[in-house]
């Protein structure tokens, strides 16, 4: 039976400690009074840790074009989800209720 | 050597494997908007009541999630080093590898289990047991209803996982995967990844906030 040379171990190891790094700077930034970028530093954080999973971890890195479709199908339709939403929060009047 | 079983809609296992994976990745898009609306429930309450969710935020436990962070980002990286292994037909490592994201896996629940326990203590479980400090008014409640419905379904994906990781570890200990069949690992390990990613917002959601004074 044949087997293959194991895959290189390098990225998936940098991936790892990229990630606990993002961690930490996550930890220290709640910390730092940045007032309203609080959330887009948090946010911006998880998405870059997210981006590093999915390419990474979940190997889209190099992978065909379908897979790529799949994979962002969910976020596409979490478009319509917030803008449709949002639509309506951000053209209704008297709220919130106080 | 394929010791799976192929398919009679399959040209071949190179075939079957894709296609599970595909399925794997369209069951993700189901939980990406599962999740989605979950957050973006969230946002809005955040975004209409920022200084009560800034203190609710400021009663979790930002150690116990950032432990559980770690902890599930290293279960990422034994997961896929797992699925590495079985490629490499390296059987001993693989098996290792999967019980040690095993073990990861009821860490976090474990760290999760004794955070419940000290939200419990401190009086942050809405409707059951919640007392308003003082300036608390009832949005403090709505961010303990997400942290708590959030959290849950979390631990609930992963409960999943674990199971379905020990089960690959036993079918693993048998000798079920080899370099030409390592489809369920990929998929699982697919599962796993993502439920660690949600974990990033989960955590961007509730931990950080309230911490730097007003």
């Amino acid at each position: 039976m044949s087997t293959n040379p194991p895959e290189p171990i390098g990225p998936y190891v940098i991936g790892w400690a990229v990630l606990l790094l993002l961690l930490g700077v996550s930890v220290l930034a709640a910390y730092e009074p940045i007032g309203i970028f609080q959330p887009i530093v948090h946010f911006g954080i998880a998405f870059t840790q997210a981006a590093i999973v999915f390419l990474i971890f979940m190997k889209l890195r190099g992978q065909p074009s379908l897979k790529w479709v799949f994979a962002g199908a969910g976020f596409f339709w979490l478009i319509f989800l917030f803008g449709l939403t949002m639509v309506d929060y951000a053209t209704r009047s008297g709220y919130p209720l106080r | 050597m394929f010791s799976g079983r192929l398919g009679a809609q399959y040209a071949d296992a190179g075939q079957q494997a894709e296609t599970a994976q595909l399925g794997m990745w369209a069951f993700i898009a189901t939980e990406v908007l599962f999740f989605g609306a979950l957050i973006f429930s969230y946002c809005i309450y955040r975004f209409e009541y920022p200084e009560q969710f800034r203190l609710a935020g400021h009663d979790s436990f930002i150690l116990l999630g950032s432990i559980n962070q770690a902890i599930l980002i290293t279960s990422s990286l034994t997961m896929v080093l797992a699925v590495r292994a079985a490629k490499a037909d390296q059987q001993r490592a693989l098996i290792w590898l999967l019980c040690a994201t095993v073990a990861l896996g009821l860490a976090f629940l474990g760290v999760k289990g004794y955070e419940y326990a000290r939200d419990v203590s401190s009086h942050s479980v809405p409707v059951i047991d919640y007392v308003f400090k003082p300036g608390y008014r009832p949005p403090t409640e709505i961010f303990w209803c997400f942290y708590f419905i959030a959290t849950g379904l979390h631990a609930l994906h992963l409960t999943i996982g674990i199971v379905l990781v020990a089960l690959l570890a036993v079918r693993a200990a048998q000798g079920a995967f080899s370099p030409s069949y390592d489809a369920p690992l990929e998929v699982i390990g697919l599962y796993w990844s993502f439920v660690d990613t949600v974990w990033f917002f989960l955590f961007a959601c509730i931990y950080p906030l309230g911490r730097a004074g007003p």
